[in-house]
């Protein structure tokens, strides 16, 4: 586990290039900062100066090394690199409220973006205008779109949103690619219609992140009243649910076909394993630096002092978080391995640093943890 | 002239209803919970069987009902019932609860809270500290983010 304080602002949102030599941070302001890896440093390289809103979104296309942002000021730009500076295309939304997230699609040639105006918008290049040309998924969306996560198959988009719901919808755009085979989460797919939809119903809070497994059968989302929840799409549409002791997460990522990783208020991430044959989904352990016990003893003072202030006589006098993250968590994101067998993931969040986090010191420094 | 002489009667007209944007919840008119049996739970409690009482008390609750008055006779039988129980017997009792009992004797704590009385907010912050230390923050994130309350 490596910690580096980039600043002392929160970072909203962060992306990494292919081969994990730069990221891309945006400093809660109007901004994106590039920064390039040098040995163990980190150099800002480019700073991207185009939108006139908080930065609320930045995905980074490996293959074709292209940065999407999309920011409160309704607007969404592509950014390429050329001769060593990074250009902007401006790409009309069509949306009357701010972007919230964005995400390339497997394959690059499309983007989606969510948005407060309860819509998610579809974006793809016209080769003929020379120009990117969005389409809208409205129905039957009713509050802000929070998070979004593609299929492997580059058409199906799981959308988390305010209304308490989790939803799969077909973004197939017939301009840039051939019809897709049926998956287990349907087979008529037309632009827009919605698959499956999960959540609601008198319960739940807003649904923060959706994440897709390797394989695409599988959906997770972590939402507001401190839930996560895994369905398989494979086994019928019952989702398995676990009500968590922690505060919310913010963020949730497959790291492998059966584990799950979440973060998010508590300031450390946590795993959950999913058992496919049971339908359950179980606390598989807290990752995190494991806690020094000191084994100092406690004066007759200092106990009466502690129950004046704090109502527990306790051992510990916790001055601050034990974890690495300082504040809350707000993304987490694979670095190798890919969703099936991740070895290393990132997480970043409000305190401004980003920790990057190895699966296999993680493994055998708590012993019980064990990633399925 | 002070008297308006037009018709007022549009300020009458409540204008959020016919927002087309305004966000109308699910309606689950699913199970209608009455609420727990008055009369039983209070047999129980005279006889001393204050854990039989505790878990009839939890059993359906009102939570889909948008009658005022059965909540209110509904938290009034389960608050008389968490009053009555000895401090010793609330740990046990909170054991044997599963994830989504916790939960449901948190809301009932909570809306105890709303209203204190003389010798409830002592025994209501004992379970309080109890159902804590079993649920944890989440259950009381879940009491303040469920839609459908007791």
């Amino acid at each position: 586990m490596s910690l580096h304080q980039f600043l002392l602002e929160p970072i909203t949102c962060h992306a990494w290039n292919r081969d994990r030599t730069q990221i891309a941070i945006s400093p809660n302001n109007h901004e994106v900062h590039i920064y390039q890896k040098s040995g163990n440093q980190w150099v800002k390289s480019h700073e991207l100066k185009e939108h006139n809103g908080h930065i609320t979104g930045i995905d980074w296309a490996p293959k074709s090394d292209r940065i999407v942002t999309c920011g409160a000021d309704r607007n969404a730009y592509v950014w390429s690199l050329k001769d060593g500076v990074w250009k902007p295309t401006l790409v009309i939304l069509r949306i009357n409220r701010a972007a919230t997230f964005v995400k390339w699609s497997p394959l690059e040639n499309k983007f989606a973006v969510g948005s407060g105006a309860r819509l998610i918008s579809v974006c793809y290049f016209e080769s003929d205008n020379d120009w990117w040309v969005s389409k809208h998924i409205k129905k039957p969306i009713r509050s802000t779109v929070l998070s979004l996560d593609w299929h492997p198959n580059n058409v199906l988009l799981a959308a988390g949103s305010c209304d308490f719901k989790c939803r799969v919808f077909s973004a197939y755009i017939k301009e840039v690619e051939e019809k897709p085979g049926p998956t287990p989460w349907g087979s008529k797919m037309p632009f827009g219609a919605v698959l499956a939809e999960f959540g609601g119903a008198g319960g739940g809070g807003w649904v923060h992140s959706v994440s897709f497994s390797s394989s695409g059968n599988r959906l997770a989302w972590v939402s507001h009243d401190s839930t996560v929840t895994v369905v398989d799409g494979t086994k019928g549409s019952t989702p398995s649910q676990l009500k968590t002791e922690f505060l919310p997460l913010l963020s949730v990522l497959f790291i492998s076909e059966n584990s799950v990783v979440a973060a998010g208020h508590d300031c450390y991430p946590v795993l959950f394993v999913y058992d496919g044959t049971k339908g359950s989904v179980t606390f598989g352990g807290k990752l995190d630096v494991p806690k020094q016990t000191s084994q100092r003893g406690i004066s007759a003072r200092e106990r009466f002092q502690n129950l004046d202030r704090r109502a527990t006589s306790s051992e510990t006098t916790e001055q601050g978080l034990e974890s690495l993250h300082k504040n809350s968590i707000s993304q987490i994101s694979v670095l190798e391995g890919g969703k099936s067998k991740c070895s290393t993931f990132c997480t970043t969040g409000m305190d401004g640093g980003m920790v990057t986090w190895d699966v296999k010191s993680l493994e055998s420094a708590l012993k019980d943890l064990k990633i399925v | 002239m002070a008297k308006n002489t037009l018709s007022s009667r549009f300020r009458k007209l409540d204008i959020d209803e016919f927002d087309e944007n305004k966000f109308v919840d699910d309606h689950d008119e699913a199970v209608d919970n009455q609420g727990p049996d008055g009369t039983e739970i209070e047999n129980l409690i005279r006889i001393g069987d204050t854990m039989t009482a505790f878990h009839l008390a939890l059993r359906n609750p009102p939570l889909n009902t948008k009658n005022p008055a059965v909540k209110e006779r509904a938290l009034a039988i389960v608050l008389r019932v968490l009053t009555s129980f000895k401090s010793s017997d609330i740990e046990p009792a909170v054991k044997s609860l599963d994830r989504s009992g916790v939960d449901l004797l948190m809301k009932y704590i909570y809306r105890g809270f709303e209203k204190p009385s003389d010798n409830s907010s002592a025994i209501l912050l004992q379970w309080h500290e109890k159902a804590f230390a079993v649920g944890g923050l989440g259950s009381i994130v879940r009491v303040l983010t469920a839609r459908k309350t007791v």
